[in-house]
């Protein structure tokens, strides 16, 4: 495979002058991911592993492949999330993206410089000032002497670790370390980043330092490619996402399709019946229906609760009624109803069920017929917001899921009638303003 | 198969460059003595074998039998070149095991590791090679002409001290039992060198193992060029160059065989 060549610091600065200027970048891929494989052999003995260096016909004794024939392309400035459950080869991607390990088959063609921050810390050395390290890591990265002491005072600032920055790394706490790590990785803009869950390490206040820094350079066309087991952050962050399996893609797509399929997917970890369907309606959004279907949600509807008049779009302050009859098709000893709230981004706004609410619905017949009526005040800002319904048996639908639909209904929240704000939440909230002479 | 891992390596020559130095300057910081201890060590080693055995091993120097200093000064001829070789073979025997972190993490040309190796080691025998010329000095000796060939000795041990360790740095990422047995043949390698005795008091089952002992040539070669103010045995030192050159493209083959794996195991 072949890495990233390293550029001079010169080089770099350059670069990074001309994308600044230019503005716009192309998109023809700068990373581009062909039939890639990760196979860890095992040896009877170690000595046979070194024999088959020479050329010596020896078979491993056991061969697992970690990644298989992944295959895709990356855009400049774009943003892709890779999310899969423990051991479905993510770490594994980013390595050999990042060239930490060597593919066993296929190849990793980077159009550019890379750099990686591949969990906690570069490798420090541990006896080392923060300093001597940011030096000793930039230069690991291929850049020169003369880039690295120009770019010392950016690093030594962004940290923000004040008088640590020259005190040995054993005295830091793993967040300054993460820190010094990030700051070094990012003093340069790469073509492409790769980062791997480093970003949950750490304060919330260096995060979002990170994280505005990051997409300051995906707007400059820096490609990123992250691992996260925060949806939130994929949902914010990537405009694509790549789900693995078994070292394998299973689904390459638009954020919401996927972290959706990936949910409903955790679900049938533990269930093998459950099927998952997914359809994008008119309005855009996605429904993932999942589960194994002993209860089915047959209605779902929004009314305005005093005239009880259907409602598409909701103003702010409005008494609402939401509406799920729920038929059940073989017996259920204990019914849940849950119920998210999301906002276009798939934030959760808010999320409950009737297991915490204490309206368990025992001894479901098998033909029985139950009607949930939610009633609430629309403290929603203006925006389109989507009602996710699940039908469970405790607090959790990892136990059972008898049906879940992500996006079953959407509805919009318009503001007609009170005073403008922004935001998702209708704060009832007032200002108290008065004047005070001053003597 | 080894210009991809030299032209990496040319890249990085900066990088390499600042390594050394900072090596050197950490090992300055934190101790009083600092590298100094590096050529110390050397020193003091000699110190305890001259002071045991120079009343027995002075008479058995080759036209100096009347000089109770030359067998400390020939002891400290035969060391200069035996504590290049080991030095660079114990630090390439753990590099890849020692900087496992720094491989895991991040991508950078392995072969910048035994490089910065070698460079530093080189670097403290420069240091030793002065402090021996300062003890021959001091005992109002002075190496002719001949000490020009020590910095073609130097670069002979340091290759073979490079691939030789190389060898086992790689396979002893694998089978870690290498990393124990090394420092052990290293002292057999050290006995079985003509450094703090000659080779005419062998006995003749020895001898032979004496003579195969590739540094054999390369200490007497120091004690020749320092000592007795002659020219190496140029006809066994070129051999012995061969096989450097030879075993050099082995352990660089290796290395590269065995790098895609290196990590997955370490």
């Amino acid at each position: 495979m072949s890495a990233a060549g390293p550029l001079q610091g010169a080089r770099l600065l350059g670069e990074a002058a001309r994308s600044d200027a230019g503005g716009k970048h192309t998109s023809s891929p700068v990373l581009a991911v062909s039939g890639l494989g990760k196979a860890f052999r095992q040896y009877r003995s170690e000595w046979q592993r070194v024999v088959s260096w020479f050329g010596a016909p020896v078979t491993p004794s056991r061969e697992h492949w970690a990644l298989r024939e992944v295959s895709f392309d990356v855009a400049a400035g774009s943003a892709v999330g890779i999310v899969g459950q423990n051991g479905a080869g993510k770490s594994t991607l980013l390595k050999l993206i990042a060239g930490t390990q060597r593919a066993t088959e296929g190849s990793v063609q980077v159009s550019g410089r890379i750099a990686a921050i591949l969990e906690l810390g570069m490798g420090f050395n541990q006896e080392f000032t923060g300093r001597q390290n940011a030096i000793h890591a930039a230069g690991l990265m291929g850049l020169s002497a003369d880039a690295i002491a120009q770019a010392m005072p950016d690093i030594e600032a962004f940290a923000e670790i004040g008088g640590y920055f020259d005190q040995p790394v054993r005295t830091y706490s793993s967040g300054m370390q993460m820190r010094v790590a990030f700051a070094v990785a990012t003093a340069f803009r790469p073509d492409v980043l790769i980062v791997d869950e480093a970003l949950s390490v750490g304060d919330a206040y260096f995060q979002h330092k990170s994280f505005g820094r990051i997409r300051a350079f995906k707007e400059q066309g820096t490609a990123l490619l992250f691992v996260t087991h925060g949806m939130a952050d994929v949902r914010a962050l990537c405009d694509r996402v790549i789900l693995l399996d078994r070292g394998r893609i299973l689904r390459d797509g638009v954020p919401d399709e996927v972290v959706d399929f990936y949910n409903a997917l955790i679900a049938r970890k533990d269930n093998e019946r459950i099927a998952v369907e997914q359809s994008r309606g008119a309005d855009g959004w996605l429904r993932t229906r999942s589960g194994t279907g002993e209860a089915a949600l047959i209605e779902l509807s929004l009314a305005d609760a005093d005239s009880e008049l259907p409602v598409r779009s909701a103003r702010v302050g409005q008494r609402l009624a939401l509406t799920a009859r729920v038929r059940a098709h073989a017996p259920i000893p204990r019914l849940v109803l849950g119920y998210m709230l999301r906002d276009r981004l798939g934030h959760v706004v808010w999320g409950t069920n009737t297991w915490h609410t204490g309206q368990v619905v025992d001894d479901v017949r098998g033909d029985q017929l139950v009607v949930y009526t939610l009633r609430f005040t629309c403290t929603l800002g203006p925006g389109s917001y989507s009602f996710s319904p699940a039908l469970v048996s405790s607090d959790t639908h990892l136990v059972d899921n008898y049906e879940w639909t992500d996006n079953a209904l959407v509805f919009d929240v318009v503001n007609p009638d009170q005073s403008y704000f922004i935001g998702s939440n209708a704060l009832d909230a007032k200002f108290d303003i008065r004047r005070e002479e001053s003597r | 198969m080894i210009a991809p891992n030299l032209a990496s390596a040319w890249r990085y020559r900066n990088f390499i460059a600042s390594s050394i130095r900072s090596e050197i300057r950490a090992r300055f910081a934190r101790s009083k003595l600092g590298g100094l201890w590096m050529i110390i060590h050397p020193l003091a080693q000699a110190a305890i074998f001259a002071l045991v055995l120079a009343g027995i091993m002075s008479a058995k120097l080759p036209g100096m039998a009347n000089d109770r200093s030359a067998y400390a000064l020939y002891l400290l001829s035969g060391m200069l070149g035996w504590s290049l070789f080991a030095d660079i073979v114990n630090r390439s025997l753990t590099l890849f095991v020692d900087n496992a972190n720094l491989l895991k993490k991040m991508s950078f040309p392995r072969i910048c590791l035994p490089i910065i190796a070698a460079g530093s080691a080189l670097l403290n025998n420069i240091l030793l090679f002065i402090a021996v010329l300062a003890a021959f000095a001091a005992f109002g000796r002075f190496p002719g002409m001949t000490a020009v060939w020590v910095p073609l000795l130097m670069l002979l041990t340091l290759s073979m001290g490079l691939a030789i360790g190389l060898l086992l740095g790689v396979v002893n990422v694998f089978v870690r039992d290498v990393g124990q047995i090394v420092p052990v043949a290293l002292q057999f390698g050290f006995w079985l060198a003509p450094i703090a005795y000659t080779p005419d008091i062998v006995p003749g089952g020895l001898r032979r193992l004496v003579q195969v002992n590739p540094m054999t040539p390369i200490v007497e070669g120091y004690q020749s060029a320092l000592l007795f103010d002659r020219a190496p045995d140029v006809s066994a030192l070129a051999w012995l160059a061969l096989t450097c050159v030879l075993l050099l493209v082995a352990a660089l083959t290796m290395f590269r065989r065995a790098s895609p794996e290196m990590v997955d195991v370490l």
